[in-house]
């Protein structure tokens, strides 16, 4: 095997994946092309973009909201959106009075259609541990600060369920397009660990 | 299991450090680990739940000082090497040294790359009425799998209240074993945080966890 004192993490696990793809290619069990094109697909096509302009149309849409609220994966499939999204997206709203949160503490489950892969920190021990005992104190780690009497709701995704935060809209943003209120929702905001600026 | 892997309510850590941006991947190879394994799963080799649960099996070392990355890529190579589909010669060579072994399903084309990627449900015709109504106060249970579970441990044993009802679907329980979906009524189930973590726990906080009917008992 490799020598793991004379090589970074990085450089061992680069000779150790081009090894086993060589050796699944060869055995004809995976074909590169179309490793290629699961990597594309995860480089170029989702992202946070698409949850944002899920966020948008809600904001500005009553009905649309509605059916969001009531069946996620339902009311996005008939968007034409340019990738799918998959069974058993919750979408969770925000008001100034509730603050959703999502984590998935057994592992890092992420709903990956509508906001892509999930950032490291998502994955992290320190996220996964502490949001469902401590969420004020994750938030702090965010630079968030909820008013004391806002309710939390600590979602853990523990099955093949999926959660989106519909955030709360910001004041003043009402003559806004919905291309320019995409523009203001971040991926965190989504997750539930920030807020849209006004 | 009570594995590392559990990791809701551990203390220790530290804070969670978020960097403004970063890359879907870091490096090439972690995305050839995400490929390489989603192309295996999709020729019917594991489902999610042993997916999963080969994860959960790396060891606490390994565990707790590997990336996500890594952690993919040991698991993929250790349930390849329990299918006999590779042997830890070739792992060492870096070459196919034997005859190939048939796959469960033929191997992932680029034609069929698309459907692929799109999630699938778990949902599943109901084999009996759901035992639990929105609003019904409801005990996890103290179960201690041997084996894989989505039962946290921070909810076992807990009381809480079913907040809704998301259907019938494949138990991970059972799934793992590879012999079938078996499946069960899935409930959102709201905890109040001193219920999980004590009188001094946040008043304002809840915690939900979905929960398959099997962890569940009235209370």
């Amino acid at each position: 095997m490799h020598d793991h004192d004379h090589h970074s993490e990085l450089s061992e696990m680069q000779l150790r994946v081009k090894a086993l793809e060589t050796i699944l290619t060869e055995k004809g069990y995976v074909d590169p092309a179309a490793l290629d094109l699961i990597v594309e697909h995860y480089e170029t096509k989702v992202g946070p973009h698409i949850g944002a302009r899920v966020v948008a149309k809600a904001w500005a849409e009553p009905a649309f909201k509605r059916a969001l609220l009531a069946d996620a994966s339902k009311a996005i499939a008939g968007l034409g959106l340019d990738t799918k999204v998959g069974d058993h997206l919750i979408a969770v709203e925000n008001t100034p009075q509730l603050h959703n949160i999502i984590v998935c503490t057994l592992c890092s489950c992420y709903p990956w259609d509508v906001l892509g892969l999930p950032p490291t920190w998502y994955k992290s021990a320190p996220y996964r541990s502490r949001t469902v005992k401590d969420p004020r104190g994750v938030l702090a780690d965010f630079g968030v600060t909820l008013p004391a009497t806002t309710q939390i709701r600590v979602w853990d995704s523990t099955a093949e369920t999926r959660y989106l935060v519909l955030p709360v809209r910001p004041a003043g943003t009402e003559r806004l397009s919905q291309d320019e209120l995409a523009a203001r929702v971040t991926r965190d905001s989504m997750v539930g660990t920030g807020l849209v600026a006004a | 299991m009570n594995g590392l892997h559990d990791m809701g309510g551990m203390d220790g850590f530290g804070t969670v450090v978020a960097p403004a941006r970063e890359p879907p991947f870091h490096d090439v190879w972690e995305g050839r680990v995400m490929a390489i394994s989603r192309a295996l799963a999709a020729t019917g080799l594991w489902n999610i739940d042993q997916g999963r649960y080969g994860i959960e099996r790396l060891t606490p070392e390994i565990y707790l000082t590997s990336s996500y990355h890594r952690k993919w890529h040991l698991r993929t190579e250790a349930l390849l090497l329990e299918a006999g589909l590779i042997s830890a010669a070739e792992l060492a060579a870096g070459h196919a040294q034997g005859p190939a072994k048939p796959l469960p399903r033929v191997m992932l084309r680029p034609d069929k790359v698309p459907a692929t990627l799109v999630r699938g449900t778990y949902e599943r015709p109901a084999p009996a009425p759901a035992r639990f109504k929105a609003g019904a106060t409801v005990r996890a249970r103290n179960i201690h799998p041997a084996s894989h579970t989505r039962l946290p441990r921070y909810a076992r044993g807990r009381t809480g209240v079913v907040d809704r009802i998301y259907g019938c679907h494949v138990f991970p329980d059972s799934y793992v074993s590879g012999k079938g979906d078996d499946p069960q009524w899935l409930y959102a189930v709201r905890f109040e945080a001193c219920e999980l973590w004590g009188a001094d726990a946040d008043p304002t906080v809840t915690v939900l966890i979905d929960a398959f009917e099997p962890y569940l008992m009235s209370a």
